[in-house]
């Protein structure tokens, strides 16, 4: 019964949202039934258009995140251990930072034109920061009695960092990740959306120039599963990473 | 004195002095222990003591003087062990993962191991091997810590007010664990402590730190197990006490 109760409000707003429509209350216009959507997705997964698109956009989203992402991990780690390495780069990284990425989107267009580098190297633009910084945290914020224990029990560098530091930064760590997987939809969106001829995107731009409401809303829903799956994948390696932790024990 | 006396460190300080920039905390400490024996340092908060224990496990260096351990400077590796008042188990880590972090250099992982498993009998909690240390208690989370502290069967161990966060009933259980594996294998034993009846129901030798320096070395002839109540403890406890606290 509790593990049903999260789903009774989507539910209900759904139903809602089918009565609205099918009384007349919502025009086909504005926001079509969610049978219409339905029959638009069942299409389209016939076709295969829609499976074809999805792969498109995960691949993308996949590669910028792992660009973005591991560059952002490495940096962080880096940063956070060593104080020449954070006073050589930290500063120009937080000037970085502060400019909005998506308002590059002009900008990389000249650069890239609107293939498929351009989409990428947005999404892994986007997914550094929040990674990088929070990787950073991570490090720093180890609990330092555990590093001095190592050091009086005469722990190496190496066996410091894989004992002690990288599990003490984990929980850090994965805040970073689930953020960036966060960053890492929207910017492909927001590019699939302004300069694509693939993927989920695309498919949606396209079907507004033909008025098709429906697919609109489809691959809506579509980007809003994606990254749902990908939030509870992120979930999931964290319960089992952080599993000796009694604040992610129960969770 | 201890059965097994040849198995302890002996150590010595000679002139040992440490101060951090103007604040001289410790000044000009000579010191001999011998092999196998159980020390208690008291005095107040800044007095040295915990500084003392620092240098002497190699956590710090003295600013000067010479701190020779089994007649060697320098490096001291798995000979000196200290535990501190947090028990710092590494909570990513199962009980007997974390009792081997005391064993330095490699081991085959069948040794490691059975040297774990063996030094959690020792401190009472076998069987617990594969627990994580959040389910612990804090005074079986300390018998790890020991157990830690003891696997690699150092020759000096260190004890840096190691039963301060417990309970008082705790805490007398395990200060005869502490003696009864103190006096099974023979180690020289430094423990720093804020409680004098601790130190007169543990050790062979109380110093006072007062200001850096040893203002008290009281020998304490008890027969063991000590009784608390008893009258010469008292006494003695009633002594340290009074110039502890200039009475």
């Amino acid at each position: 019964m509790r593990r049903a109760l999260p789903w009774l409000i989507p539910v209900l707003l759904v139903a809602a949202w089918q009565l609205a429509a099918m009384l007349g209350l919502l025009s086909a216009q504005v926001l079509p039934a969610p049978t219409d959507v339905a029959a638009a997705g069942w299409e389209l997964a016939r076709s295969g258009t829609l499976w074809t698109n999805i792969e498109i956009s995960a691949w993308r989203a996949m590669v910028g995140f792992a660009i973005g992402g591991g560059i952002g991990f490495a940096l962080g780690i880096m940063n956070g251990l060593s104080p020449v390495s954070e006073t050589l780069t930290d500063s120009t990284l937080q000037m970085l930072r502060n400019i909005p990425h998506l308002a590059l989107i002009p900008l990389v267009i000249l650069w890239f034109g609107i293939g498929e580098e351009a989409k990428v190297f947005l999404v892994a633009l986007g997914v550094f920061f929040p990674i990088y910084l929070n990787t950073q945290h991570g490090v720093r914020s180890v609990d330092p009695h555990l590093l001095e224990m190592g050091r009086a029990y005469g722990m190496s560098n190496a066996a410091m960092f894989w004992h002690v530091v990288l599990p003490g930064a984990l929980p850090s760590i994965f805040v970073g990740l689930r953020y960036g997987l966060g960053i890492m939809w929207l910017t492909l969106i927001v590019a699939e959306t302004i300069a694509a001829t693939s993927g989920i995107g695309y498919m949606a731009m396209n079907a507004r120039e033909f008025m098709q409401v429906n697919v609109v809303v489809l691959s809506i829903l579509v980007y809003a599963v994606l990254g749902k799956l990908a939030d509870s994948v992120a979930r999931l390696l964290e319960r089992n990473a952080l599993k000796w932790n009694p604040t992610y024990a129960k969770v | 004195m201890p059965p097994f006396a040849a198995r302890g460190a002996a150590v010595t300080l000679r002139d040992v002095s440490k101060a951090f920039g103007e604040h001289r905390v410790l000044r000009g400490i000579d010191l001999d222990i011998p092999p196998g024996e159980f020390v208690a340092v008291v005095g107040r908060s800044g007095c040295g003591k915990s500084t003392l224990l620092r240098l002497l496990a190699g956590l710090d260096d003295p600013t000067s003087g010479t701190i020779e351990i089994d007649e060697r400077r320098g490096d001291r590796s798995e000979a000196v062990r200290l535990m501190f008042q947090e028990p710092r188990l590494l909570p990513w880590q199962r009980v007997a993962a974390n009792v081997a972090v005391g064993l330095a250099h490699a081991q085959t992982r069948r040794e490691r191991h059975n040297l774990a498993e063996e030094a959690l009998l020792q401190v009472g909690l076998a069987g617990r091997e594969l627990h994580w240390p959040m389910v612990l208690s804090g005074g079986q989370k300390q018998r790890v810590a020991l157990a830690r502290a003891l696997v690699s069967h150092p020759g000096l161990l260190l004890l840096d007010e190691p039963l301060g966060a417990l309970d008082a009933l705790t805490r007398i259980e395990m200060q005869d664990l502490i003696e009864s594996v103190w006096q099974d294998k023979g180690f020289t034993a430094i423990v720093v402590t804020h409680d004098v009846s601790e130190a007169v129901a543990l050790a062979d030798r109380i110093l006072l730190l007062e200001q850096g320096q040893i203002a008290l070395d009281v020998e304490i002839d008890l027969p063991r197990p000590r009784h608390r109540g008893d009258a010469a403890a008292a006494e003695i406890e009633g002594r340290v006490l009074d110039r502890l606290l200039r009475r």
